[in-house]
């Protein structure tokens, strides 16, 4: 199996990878003020919508399912990558990419949704909390399409080698972490409500 | 001694000036076939936790039991997708770190000002 240069840091680990695990715990703390931001106030809305008259637990419910998949089919890429399955890890790629895109156009239709029924950012604190932890999801989920969009066309002109696997696993990382994430906003901003 | 050798990590050149396996994937990735088991695994906890929602004789214990579900998942993501079962422990280290931190700042957050879960 060829791999990449050997390196010789101060850890013995990967700076770059170390890198990416120091980001996600930084990211971690990031949503985990978003989220409690939102718990703290969903119930303090003094006007509505409130959450029980707009969410559409099926509707998300496969969003959720949708993105959950994309976790195994990026793992599924990065298996392909390291095995020097180069067939494998295009359509592995696309596919995560396309999943992540049917789940960013959920959302946009769950905001469209919602604000047709009368929610905005600026409507009641449920709007302000609820825009802002799930926005700032979708935009990283958006981040993460592009990068693996920018993934897949390396591969397409055969830039991304057995060698260079470490670039599939980074982006594997960031991608599992939207995943986790939301993970953990489906249960608690959608199915335990007060 | 650099720290690596203080932690007991595996130089990045093995003997004779010859690369030994790349630090930044120190245990064995599982397959391909293992990860669509993790995969449908994750699928059925989904979908037990949107039957649990539904179901009104739950509605007492519907908390704990999404907690315990949702954290199944994380875990099963965590482990298995993102490698910290077979990875260094550093990696875990800080993510676990953050993890306690955002635990941390819930427990402050909801319980100085007022917030709960349900």
């Amino acid at each position: 199996m060829q791999h990449s240069p050997a390196l010789e840091t101060n850890t013995g680990l990967d700076n770059r990878k170390l890198l990416m695990w120091l980001f996600l715990a930084s990211e971690c703390l990031f949503f985990g003020s978003l989220i409690a931001a939102y718990l703290l106030y969903r119930d303090k809305s003094v006007t509505g919508p409130y959450p029980e008259d707009l969410f559409d637990i099926p509707f998300t419910s496969v969003s959720a399912f949708i993105l959950l998949m994309s976790s195994v089919t990026m793992v599924l890429a990065l298996a392909a990558v390291q095995r020097g399955d180069q067939h494998g890890l295009r359509i592995w790629l696309f596919t995560t990419a396309f999943l992540g895109i049917l789940f960013v156009s959920g959302q946009a239709f769950e905001f469209t949704e919602f604000n047709r029924e009368g929610l905005s950012l600026s409507t009641n604190l449920f709007g302000t909390t609820f825009f802002v932890l799930t926005g700032f999801h979708g935009a990283h989920v958006t981040v993460g399409v592009l990068i693996l969009l920018s993934l897949f066309v390396m591969a397409q002109r055969g830039r991304l080698t057995q060698a260079e696997s470490l670039h599939v696993e980074l982006a594997g990382l960031y991608w599992h972490f939207v995943d986790i994430v939301w993970i953990v906003i489906f249960t608690l901003v959608y199915l335990i409500q007060p | 001694m650099t720290l690596a050798e203080f932690r007991g990590i595996k130089p990045a050149i093995g003997e004779g000036g010859q690369a030994a396996e790349p630090v930044h994937r120190q245990g064995a990735h599982p397959g391909p076939a293992e990860y669509v088991k993790i995969g449908l695994t994750l699928a059925t906890v989904t979908a037990v936790e949107v039957a649990v929602y539904y179901i009104d004789a739950l509605s007492d214990v519907l908390v704990p039991i999404l907690v315990v579900l949702s954290a199944l998942k994380f875990s099963l993501v965590v482990m298995w997708f993102m490698h910290l079962k077979f990875d260094n422990r550093l990696f875990s280290t800080f993510f676990v770190g953050g993890l306690i931190l955002v635990a941390a700042l819930f427990v402050v957050v909801l319980a100085t000002l007022g917030g709960a879960l349900v």
